[in-house]
């Protein structure tokens, strides 16, 4: 038997974003085992939950995270609205899949950029960060906010947009699907980028769905599932497919997440075109009293909600299952067998948000 | 597969004009919605204390006999749910960020000297109208 060694890595490394922290099991230069363990930036959402009430929640729920930060708030909400029985006009549903999109598309922009990084193309990277600066310019005139909108609230959104904010977010739609052509070709077709990523931490199908892996992860493994097609929201109304892969590789899930990037594009466009007139929020009388179940697609992948009231204003039990969370275990089995220059990169492929996961 | 296929937008960079704005030297532009800061008109507010029972954060502090109202810069986050609270409207998001500080010391606004005598007299004359009401009343049931 070859001499084991264990190797920390994280939590604080330059190819990783967010504290989570790996103990490599390696071989020469081949990973055996990895073990992961957080907790690095719990912050106790559970108790949190018991002190604020009901309408306040929204405001912390949507910090869990400042990337998936829309995702969090629309998820308590629908989960609250869920409990007390309030149905949302349909101009608020609309407006929030626009957002939810929008900020899909801010999310699936850094990711590239930073997979960019991860393998050390520089320029890349930034082109990725260029683009995006135009749709958090967009999130910003709309709601107010770049990452952390604040635009969500029981019964509704807080803000409307108009023709001219609509107008600017169609211009911007029409510019960046222009400037991501020559970048996604270079993702697709340039050799050095392929090479680092082609037949790299291949997850099979089974392992995938064994592992209970859950969105861009899952589906380049060939998993066919997204909770935007449950039809919650407006995404019921509209036309999209899911975009999958079977090769299962890093490059795979590089492309599935730029296919959801020009999907996001045709979404927000068809939300545009059908967005409905009338009141963006109804009045909410009361609190919650019961419990509700609600799954949702982050830009990471599923999320779950659960939330648990007892008819006062404060919410009894608040629970989050985040992508990150779901997607560790396939995160493990991926690493087994990498070069161990490949695990930055292999993190980076699940598209780890820790500050989720944590809590 | 190719290579050198990022060498044309390499190169358009190279000679075209950066994104970024130069800032400070040019002026940082913000959109109407931008939520940079928490203003108040201090002289309307009638220090009910909405906000501070809202605010998830518990930056803000109200004295309603003092006339002041107090906002800890450093705790606020700037979700605007006391803005939307406010039986007044006198709090609004301004944009346009605060500037940095040295120490950590909380924002006090008080109201003005005349609008704060104005208030003391119209006290005075409600616990002047209760008493000759209390007054009244005593009278009436002897």
């Amino acid at each position: 038997m070859k001499k084991r060694s264990i190797v920390p890595y994280g939590p604080q490394h330059p190819v990783l974003p967010e504290p989570i922290h790996l103990d490599l099991v390696i071989e020469d230069e081949k990973i055996v085992e990895a073990i992961p363990s957080i907790g690095f930036v719990h912050r106790g959402l559970e108790s949190l939950v018991q002190k604020r009430d009901f309408n306040q929640m929204v405001y912390v729920a949507e910090r869990v995270c400042g990337i998936c930060s829309f995702g969090h708030g629309f998820g308590y909400c629908e989960a609250v609205e869920k409990i007390m029985g309030v149905e949302v006009p349909g101009r608020a549903k609309y407006l929030r899949t626009i957002w939810f999109e929008l900020s899909r598309l801010h999310s699936h922009l850094l990711w590239l950029g930073l997979l960019a990084d991860g393998f050390g193309f520089e320029n890349l990277f930034y082109q990725c960060w260029r683009i995006r600066e135009k749709v958090l310019d967009v999130l910003e005139l709309t709601t107010g906010g770049r990452v952390i909108f604040s635009v969500n609230k029981i019964g509704g959104v807080l803000k409307d947009v108009d023709e001219d904010m609509l107008a600017a977010v169609k211009d911007m739609l029409d510019k960046i699907e222009l400037e991501l052509k020559p970048i996604v070709k270079t993702f697709r077709e340039e050799k050095t980028v392929r090479s680092r990523l082609d037949g790299v931490g291949v997850l099979t199908k089974q392992q995938a769905h064994d592992l209970g892996c859950a969105g861009p992860f899952a589906r380049a493994s060939g998993i066919k599932s997204d909770m935007r097609k449950m039809g919650y929201a407006a995404y019921g109304e509209l036309d999209f497919d899911i975009i999958t892969s079977d090769v299962g590789d890093s490059y795979a899930r590089c492309d599935v997440r730029i296919g959801e990037l020009f999907q996001s594009i045709s979404i927000i466009r068809q939300a545009i075109e059908k967005l409905p007139t009338g009141d963006i929020a109804v009045p909410v009388k009361g609190n919650p009293d019961g419990e509700a179940f609600i799954r949702i697609e982050q830009p990471r992948g599923e999320a779950v909600y659960y939330v648990k009231g007892t008819g006062t204003p404060f919410i009894n039990r608040m629970r989050v299952r985040t992508p990150t969370f779901a997607n560790l275990a396939g995160l493990c089995e991926t690493l087994k067998g990498a070069d161990y220059a490949d695990v930055g990169l292999l993190i980076l492929t699940i598209d780890p948000c820790i500050s989720c996961t944590e809590r | 597969m190719a290579v050198m296929k990022f060498i044309p937008t390499a190169l358009k960079n190279l000679f075209s004009k950066p994104v970024t704005t130069g800032y400070p030297f040019e002026p940082a532009v913000f959109p109407e919605r931008a939520r940079g800061h928490i203003s108040i008109e201090i002289d309307s507010c009638i220090g009910w204390g909405m906000c501070v029972k809202a605010c998830p954060l518990g930056a803000l502090t109200v004295d309603k006999l003092k006339g002041t109202w107090e906002i800890n810069r450093f705790d606020c986050v700037v979700c605007g749910y006391c803005v939307e609270k406010c039986p007044k409207k006198c709090l609004s998001v301004q944009t346009g960020y605060q500037t940095p500080g040295a120490d950590k010391q909380k924002a006090l606004y008080t109201k003005s000297p005349e609008v704060l005598k104005a208030e003391e007299e119209k006290r005075k004359e409600i616990v002047r109208k209760a008493a000759e009401a209390k007054k009244a009343k005593e009278n009436g049931e002897k």
